[in-house]
């Protein structure tokens, strides 16, 4: 029987949540949290309205709109009518359908996954999917979450539960102390490019060792927030202090009598020891330096300090090709270094980097400099609360005396969907998750990076190493 | 969701590796909020200039690419987001198949939900087949999901693997979630023993 043997984390997660396996079937998995946006659910729900179907559990959904709003002076309308008619659409689906919409006007809405974790909705345990490939950021509290796509959407909001096939775990072990300027993001980067953008597929990531362990909650949000840039199904960190601690007191988590009871399931949730994994790989984090993407796909990463790889360095032809049609598209030189590289914009924010700690850090290197003139620099917190707290903090001030644009929360130029976007051409260092071409603005070209990475580039107005600011 | 059976035509080879979702339909047109016209998105800044007039060295504005109903991509095709317009975009350009040596995973998951079938080879099937179609525009193919095969153009099969249930639903043309909506008495029964872990409707 299961129960005897020794469990990883997910096989946990996953066995409490099988609703029904027959032969020949994939599992109906129960969904405990579904978090929903303006992008990927209109079609869901047009499908709910055409079938007759009702919500299921609207109180284990919950909405907000990050995608295609402006960061820009919220009480003005919003000038783009798609965007403005998709946002409109899902504040008719929400009051429709009964789910609790945290919009345009909410003093909680922010980018989804920023919002899940501070207001307390993501817990250690649960299943947790989104219309979105991010949401194995919500991983990162010990949850098994995954994004999806719209008729899957549909099939959550209609059943409260999908249909999966088991993926195969793979346990990322990451030791060691990571070195001053290093941080969450420049761990992730390297192993995607370790492991490559089709390294995890199949698998769910467990992150494990003493590195992983000396994160911060909103650093673990990090590395689980890019999973997905490995290919893999989720990323997950299995909970403990560090988790219960930064969820205590949370608006939608458990209060008394409740709390104490989750806490003590929670801390069954760990792998057990000698639980087994499919596959797994280890990383050093003390050798680790700030890292940077240098190509058109988030495995396409080197130390800030290293030269732009060959083509021909590359092991097999698809890969050659890769890297060549990746250096054209970026206009880059095999053999030359990237540091230096002129930029014209830097992007501080995304679901990846766009909490306060993210935001303190960009502040700690801009704080009482100027940033390279010419340079457009956005700074967009990912959420109202975050937003509030920096506030609090004066970090506004700090952005806007070095020469950077201050800006309300939304995804912004991480997908550029509403209007914050490159010129054809231009170069930014960015702390969202894809340089995918044209993902920042169509011809628009972009280097991955730490938000420490990225303020120290904004005050040389390029390529910078943060190494030499400390 | 129209059945699959058995597809037989020209290959349109696209032998990028790691095509992501953002070249298959860029954000900026992810503003719809319904499934119309999505074929004018597929490929946009591949296939498009700035004034939207066709690429022409493009291979889906190619004369072979007109009518063609199998696309030859390279590894790892569809990775990066989770939107389903990229499979949207594809069925409604005329594709129903899709062969390469390995697609990302939630590309493939909607694939299979919208009745576009992705089909696993081995790599030096894979290869042989872009050597060959580079000297032959016109190199046929046939995809039957019946028994799993791809028939090559020297007669040869090789089998591709898919899961039961997904095979039966793209056989029958039928939506996954009839299966799930059967599953009632199960979901209520799970609910019944397991209290909800969160109330997202408290003070809303
Ligand atoms: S910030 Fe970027 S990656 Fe994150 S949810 Fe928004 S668009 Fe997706």
């Amino acid at each position: 029987m299961a129960a005897e043997k020794s469990q990883t984390l997910f096989e946990k997660i996953w066995n409490r949540h099988v609703v029904v396996e027959e032969p020949d079937c994939p599992v109906a998995l129960y969904i405990d949290l579904h978090l929903v946006h303006e992008v990927t659910s209109p079609q869901a729900f047009q499908g709910l309205r055409d079938q007759g179907l009702r919500l299921r559990q609207p109180s284990k959904t919950v909405a907000t709109v990050d995608h295609s709003i402006p960061t820009t002076d919220r009480s003005l309308p919003i000038a783009d009518p798609m965007a403005a008619n998709q946002i409109r659409q899902l504040e008719v689906n929400c009051r429709e359908f009964g789910i609790p919409l945290h919009g345009i006007d909410s003093p909680t809405q922010g980018i989804v996954h920023v919002i899940g974790p501070e207001l307390g909705f993501t817990q250690p345990g649960m299943t947790i999917v989104c219309g979105d490939s991010h949401t194995a950021t919500h991983g990162a509290f010990g949850a098994l979450a995954f994004g999806i796509g719209t008729t899957e959407v549909q099939h959550v909001l209609a059943a409260q539960c999908l249909l999966q096939r088991k993926p195969r775990s793979f346990e990322v072990r990451i030791d060691g102390t990571l070195q001053p300027g290093v941080s969450a993001k420049d761990i992730i980067l390297a192993l995607i490019a370790q492991i490559g953008v089709g390294g995890g597929v199949g698998f769910v990531l467990e992150y494990t060792g003493s590195a992983i362990r000396a994160l911060s909650m909103e650093a673990r949000m990090t590395v689980c927030n890019m999973s997905i840039e490995a290919g893999a199904k989720a990323g997950m960190i299995a909970p403990d202090e560090t988790t219960f601690h930064y969820l205590a007191g949370k608006p939608y988590v458990p209060q008394a009598a409740a709390w104490d009871d989750a806490l003590k399931q929670w801390k069954q949730l760990p792998s057990d020891p000698g639980a087994r994994f499919d596959r797994s790989v280890t990383m050093d984090a003390s050798q680790l330096e700030p890292m940077i993407t240098y190509g058109t796909n988030p495995g396409m990463g080197l130390p800030v300090t290293a030269p732009v790889p060959s083509p021909d360095s590359m092991p097999d032809t698809a890969s050659q090709n890769a890297v060549r049609h990746a250096l054209e598209y970026m206009a880059l030189e095999p053999g030359k270094p990237l540091l230096g590289h002129p930029i014209e914009v830097v992007f501080i924010g995304s679901c990846t980097n766009s909490r306060i700690s993210d935001l303190r850090a960009a502040a700690g290197i801009l704080k009482g400099r100027k940033v390279s003139p010419k340079l457009r620099v956005l700074v967009v917190p990912g959420s109202q609360q975050v937003k509030r707290q920096a506030e609090q903090e004066g970090l506004p001030d700090i952005f806007r005396d070095a020469g950077c644009e201050w800006r309300e929360p939304g995804c912004s130029m991480c997908i550029a969907m509403n209007g914050d976007e490159l010129e054809p051409g231009q170069y930014s260092v960015s702390t969202s998750n894809r340089n995918f071409e044209g993902r920042q603005g169509k011809g628009g070209r972009t280097f991955l990076a730490s938000p420490l990475t990225a303020a120290a580039s904004a005050l040389q107005g390029c390529v910078a190493d943060v190494r030499t600011l400390l | 969701m129209e059945p699959i059976t058995k597809i037989t035509s020209r290959l349109v080879p696209l032998p990028n590796e790691n095509v992501d979702t953002d070249i298959i339909v860029p954000a900026r047109f992810l503003k719809v909020t319904d499934k119309a016209g999505m074929d004018q998105y597929l490929f946009r800044d591949w296939r498009f200039d700035e004034a939207g007039k066709p690429l022409p060295d493009f291979i889906l504005n190619q004369p072979r690419a007109k009518g063609a109903q199998i696309l030859l991509a390279g590894r790892n095709f569809g990775s990066g987001s989770s939107r389903e317009h990229a499979p949207w975009a594809l069925l409604a350009f005329g594709f129903r198949a899709l062969l390469s040596t390995s697609f990302a995973d939630i590309f493939q998951g909607n694939a299979l939900k919208n009745g576009l079938l992705p089909v696993v080879i081995p790599p030096d099937v894979h290869a042989d087949l872009f050597r060959q179609v580079e000297k032959n525009p016109n190199l046929e193919v046939t995809v039957e999901l019946a028994s799993q095969t791809v028939t090559l153009p020297d007669g040869k099969t090789v089998s591709f693997p898919i899961d039961n249930f997904s095979k039966q639903c793209l056989l029958a043309g039928v939506d996954q979630l009839g299966y799930l909506l059967k599953q009632e008495s199960h979901i209520r029964a799970y609910e019944q023993s397991h209290p909800p872990r969160v109330q997202t409707t408290i003070g809303s």
